[in-house]
């Protein structure tokens, strides 16, 4: 059933190198600019060979696109290659980055404007060494740092899955972004360490497949490790926190923000309901996330609980401790009163209890309260929690509109302080700065 | 507290928590906005804060000190309506009715800064709002009327 024709790799030696030396120009102008200045790994930096295209459609087996649908769910494909309102695959979607804008490419199988003529090794090249079919280094918005540990049948099934798709002719953007391509290159050799997931034998099957599918296609660190001036996830501080779209990624490591720390039951079922009641509905960039999970096995799932839990690495006696203090500091705000704007427009759903229809997350329980920005809380207050069109899911009402900017920062003070953290620093900036609409 | 509202100053004598809508309908009678959930889920509350939609249920009068308010009264009336009421007559486009008054308020929110907001835009403006009836059809070709009402055409 399976009929990929053979590949021949161009060998186009002259034309390498001078893309080499050309790359190499351009980096010295990013590098100095970068204040790179360690030029180790000149390998890799230059242009890749391309691989010859396809000609002749492909068959799959039908089992085989099954599984590569779970993982196109699993890797949250569409969050980058579909627009709102846009064909599924078809790219086009902007994604924001501190240099620039990109646009995600067509993935569907059209020949012209996706990647119809892309054969299996050049879908394989790019998911694990970030390279496109013509042998451009691709950027690393597209997360091959990631993508490096899938293996090679679970990317048949991923390639399987999207060859099959329905073909969109669609022109991909063209990228917003100062950067050459060629300087990619020499980005890769200091930040990309491409190779396979290896399982750690130390740790359970279960645990193995929750890091696999973590560190690989669920890229997960993309949002939640912070990165560097450069962009790359700083490796030493893995699942810290990190920053996405204006929202901060919480940390899911022993400095994890929520009041009631996680466990991997209430864990698995957010990822698959996109709301735990003692910690957080999800929104932002999550909300697509957990759509998305919500299509995927228990077996996936729970892996993925029992991995990320296992990252919070505080002992149970100081997690229990912590969960005490929080529901402790929940059960009280509800008898408070004296704040018109929280008891007339959030007490009526927050207070209510979530066992209650209609009834809310306790707030003194929300991680938008305890993270380090006021970020998330604003734009949640402010946007509302809506679900995708046509799509069930948690809802909150906007509240953009009803508030002043000053009223917003009093509210977001009052929530926080409902918290127990710290005040955030300077909360009416921020707010000024998100009603100018600044990501 | 004092409100403004449909260009009037309005003396107010209760809880700054009060939910708008309260004060609405039971102190100044002005019944247009309606209570449907209470908890800024249908809609059907909807009035105008300096020109924004905004649910009324869930908005403590507190807030809404200095704020120009419009309700539903506050677009016509019945010897003289204004072109969304017009446009609703216009195209019968209700059924039960209970959800019309948000719709027209939140509709007047997009067409006041759009006056020819596409059938798209609209659409995506009354998300928040519901219509059990499912006259959804009727509502946004009144929108879409009353769009051109505003833009002069008869």
């Amino acid at each position: 059933m399976v009929n990929i024709p053979s590949v021949r790799w161009t060998a186009a030696g002259a034309r390498a190198k001078k893309a080499l030396l050309s790359g190499l120009r351009l980096f010295a102008r990013v590098a100095l600019a970068g204040g790179l200045i360690v030029l180790a790994g000149f390998s890799g930096c230059a242009t890749r060979s391309a691989l010859l295209p396809l000609e002749q459609p492909q068959r799959f087996p039908r089992e085989q696109v099954t599984k590569g649908a779970e993982l196109a769910h699993l890797g949250n494909c569409l969050g980058c290659h579909t627009t709102e309102g846009g064909k599924p695959y078809a790219g086009g979607t902007p994604i924001k980055t501190p240099f620039g804008t990109i646009y995600g490419t067509n993935i569907t199988p059209d020949p012209d404007t996706g990647i119809g003529r892309w054969p299996l090794v050049a879908f394989s090249r790019a998911m694990r060494e970030g390279v496109d079919r013509e042998g451009r280094h691709l950027y690393p918005a597209f997360p091959y740092d990631h993508f490096t540990k899938v293996t090679d049948d679970d990317i048949a099934a991923l390639y399987a899955f999207l060859m099959t798709r329905e073909p969109v002719r669609q022109e991909n953007r063209a990228n917003r972004v100062p950067v050459p391509r060629a300087a990619v290159g020499l980005w890769k050799s200091r930040y990309f360490t491409p190779g396979v997931y290896q399982p750690d034998a130390a740790r359970s099957a279960e645990w193995n497949r929750g890091a696999y599918l973590v560190q690989g296609l669920g890229h997960c660190g993309a949002c939640h490790t912070p990165r560097n001036k450069l962009g790359a996830e700083e490796k030493d501080a893995a699942f810290a926190g990190g920053e996405v779209e204006g929202w901060h990624a919480p940390a899911l490591n022993a400095s994890s923000p929520s009041p009631v720390p996680w466990a991997a039951d209430t864990l698995q079922s957010y990822l698959r309901r996109g709301i735990a009641e003692q910690h957080t509905v999800s929104a932002g960039p999550m909300q697509e996330v957990t759509h998305d999970l919500s299509h995927v096995s228990d077996e996936a799932l729970r892996a993925i609980a029992t991995y990320v839990v296992s990252l919070d690495t505080r002992s149970e006696e100081q997690r229990r401790r912590h969960a005490e203090a929080a529901l402790e500091r929940a059960r009280k705000v509800k008898a408070i009163q004296g704040n018109a704007v929280y008891d007339g427009a959030c007490a009526d759903c927050h207070n209510r209890g979530r066992a209650e229809e209609g009834g809310a997350l306790e707030l003194p329980l929300g991680t938008a309260l305890t993270i380090p920005t006021p970020r998330n809380l604003a734009y949640i207050i402010r946007d509302g929690i809506v679900p995708p069109e046509g799509e069930r899911g948690s809802w909150m009402p906007a509240f953009a509109g009803m508030l002043t900017d000053e009223q917003l920062t009093d509210l977001l003070n009052y929530l926080r302080a409902l918290s127990g953290e710290p005040a955030w620093p300077d909360v009416a900036r921020e707010v000024r700065n998100i009603s100018r609409g600044d990501q | 507290m004092k409100l403004d509202i449909n260009g009037r100053a309005q003396e107010v004598d209760a809880d700054p928590a009060t939910p708008l809508l309260y004060v609405l309908r039971e102190d100044l009678k002005l019944n247009g906005a309606r209570f449907g959930c209470g908890l800024g889920q249908c809609g059907a509350c909807t009035v105008l804060a300096d020109g924004d939609a905004i649910f009324s249920c869930i908005t403590p009068i507190s807030v809404l000190a200095g704020r120009r308010i419009t309700t539903l009264e506050g677009l016509g009336t019945l010897d003289k309506p204004g072109p969304m009421q017009r446009a609703f007559i216009e195209l019968q486009a209700a059924q039960c009715g209970y959800c019309i008054p948000g719709m027209m308020m939140r509709a007047q929110a997009l067409l006041e800064r759009k006056p020819a907001a596409s059938e798209a835009e609209i659409r995506s403006a009354l998300q928040p709002n519901l219509c059990r009836c499912g006259t959804h059809i009727r509502i946004v070709r009144a929108a879409l009327r009353a769009g051109e009402l505003m833009r002069g055409k008869s």
